[in-house]
């Protein structure tokens, strides 16, 4: 049982996302879709200042978000932790060129997870993004996801740094497999 | 499994001097290894973005850039190998229709930095007819000078996105190395565009 407000508040915290990004002049989002980006996604197709890209695996992003910066704009990158893995490589054109990096990472593998086939990079997403050079920051209730990604996205676009905010699983929620 | 791309006789330097000649203020990305020192070979030029690792994000360095600066005609030059690494982004590519981004694929049918292996492309899978399917706005094979000089003609239209493979003698012409310092390409790139460094 919850109240109004809490559910208000349990809501929000997914468009704060897109609200954070704009107030930080970002002109593309760059996505693999996940449930609790689901948000910022509807709403960075629906704005027309907003380039928003559907990825085939999340390493595009990391291209896409150097080119458009070469090219004078922001943006951010969208992804489950899964993709995180599939980022590692590619991580290495930040360090080397510091171009600013501004990555939500929605977690899996990270509280009470039913599918165990998450948890390995799930418990390693946080450690693999520091080894990376990334400096990472997290959110578990909704009232810290504005000011997180806020200090994220100036350490970011401030600093030519990459920086990670990671949205654990106890905020978003428990993903119901059978209804 | 046999190799089925081979006795093409474009040189990769000839094909991209061509293709760069009186260039103008086309932005140029490539792709870390040949396609780079091909491009630097062609003379290095503020407007150059050369990636020396992330191997596979050329076109979407290019994506990217085309995007963010759509009144400018950007040009990626790679190599079918470092394509291949990032195939899926053709689709992503597709999807965004840039109409001011050209991707030349210098095809030798070989990963040629690293001895010479026989690639995917070098057994028979065609990147242009892939790049076709996916919905790109023109795209060709390019196997004769005549086809290069009509490709570079084709930058400045920025009428949809393109690419074109450049079927090229397997060889390894001396390395012109580009720079390597990654922070000073990036902020001479931007600069040229009128951006200051943070």
């Amino acid at each position: 049982m919850s109240t109004e407000a809490e559910q208000t508040v349990g809501q929000d915290w997914q468009e704060d996302v897109f609200r954070v990004l704009k107030a930080h002049d970002v002109k593309h989002v760059v996505f693999v879709p996940d449930a609790g980006h689901s948000a910022a996604i509807r709403m960075s197709y629906a704005d027309p200042d907003i380039k928003a890209v559907v990825l085939t695996t999340e390493e595009e992003g990391i291209g896409y978000l150097a080119g458009a910066w070469l090219g004078g704009e922001r943006g951010a990158l969208l992804m489950q932790s899964s993709g995180v893995g599939n980022c590692i490589n590619t991580l290495a054109l930040q360090v080397c060129a510091g171009f600013p990096l501004l990555m939500v990472v929605t977690m899996r593998g990270d509280w009470a997870e039913f599918n165990a086939w998450q948890n390995p990079m799930g418990q390693a997403t946080e450690a693999s993004l520091n080894l990376m050079k990334v400096m990472t920051w997290r959110a578990d209730v909704p009232q810290e996801v504005a000011p997180l990604l806020h200090g994220a996205a100036t350490m970011a676009f401030n600093g030519d740094s990459s920086c990670a905010l990671l949205l654990g699983q106890r905020l978003i929620g428990e993903k119901k497999w059978v209804k | 499994m046999g190799q089925v791309s081979a006795n093409h006789t474009l040189c990769r330097r000839e094909v991209v001097k061509a293709l760069l000649a009186d260039r103008k203020d086309v932005l140029v990305v490539t792709g870390l290894g040949s396609a780079s020192y091909d491009v630097m070979a062609a003379g290095d030029d503020d407007l150059n973005y050369y990636l020396w690792a992330a191997m596979g994000s050329a076109i979407t360095v290019g994506l990217g850039l085309a995007n963010a600066q759509p009144n400018k005609s950007v040009v990626v030059v790679t190599g079918d190998g470092e394509l291949l690494m990032g195939f899926g982004a053709l689709a992503t590519v597709a999807l965004q229709k840039p109409a001011n981004l050209t991707i030349a694929v210098l095809d030798n049918g070989h990963f040629g930095e690293t001895g010479m292996q026989v690639s995917h492309a070098g057994f028979g899978i065609s990147l242009d007819q892939v790049a076709k399917t996916c919905g790109f706005s023109w795209t060709d094979e390019i196997r004769d000078m005549e086809g290069v000089h009509s490709l570079r003609e084709r930058f400045a239209t920025r009428d949809g996105v393109k690419l074109a493979t450049i079927k090229i003698k397997a060889e390894n012409p001396p390395r012109v190395l580009p720079p390597r310092d990654g922070h000073f390409i990036k902020n001479r790139f931007r600069a040229a565009l009128g951006f200051n460094p943070i």
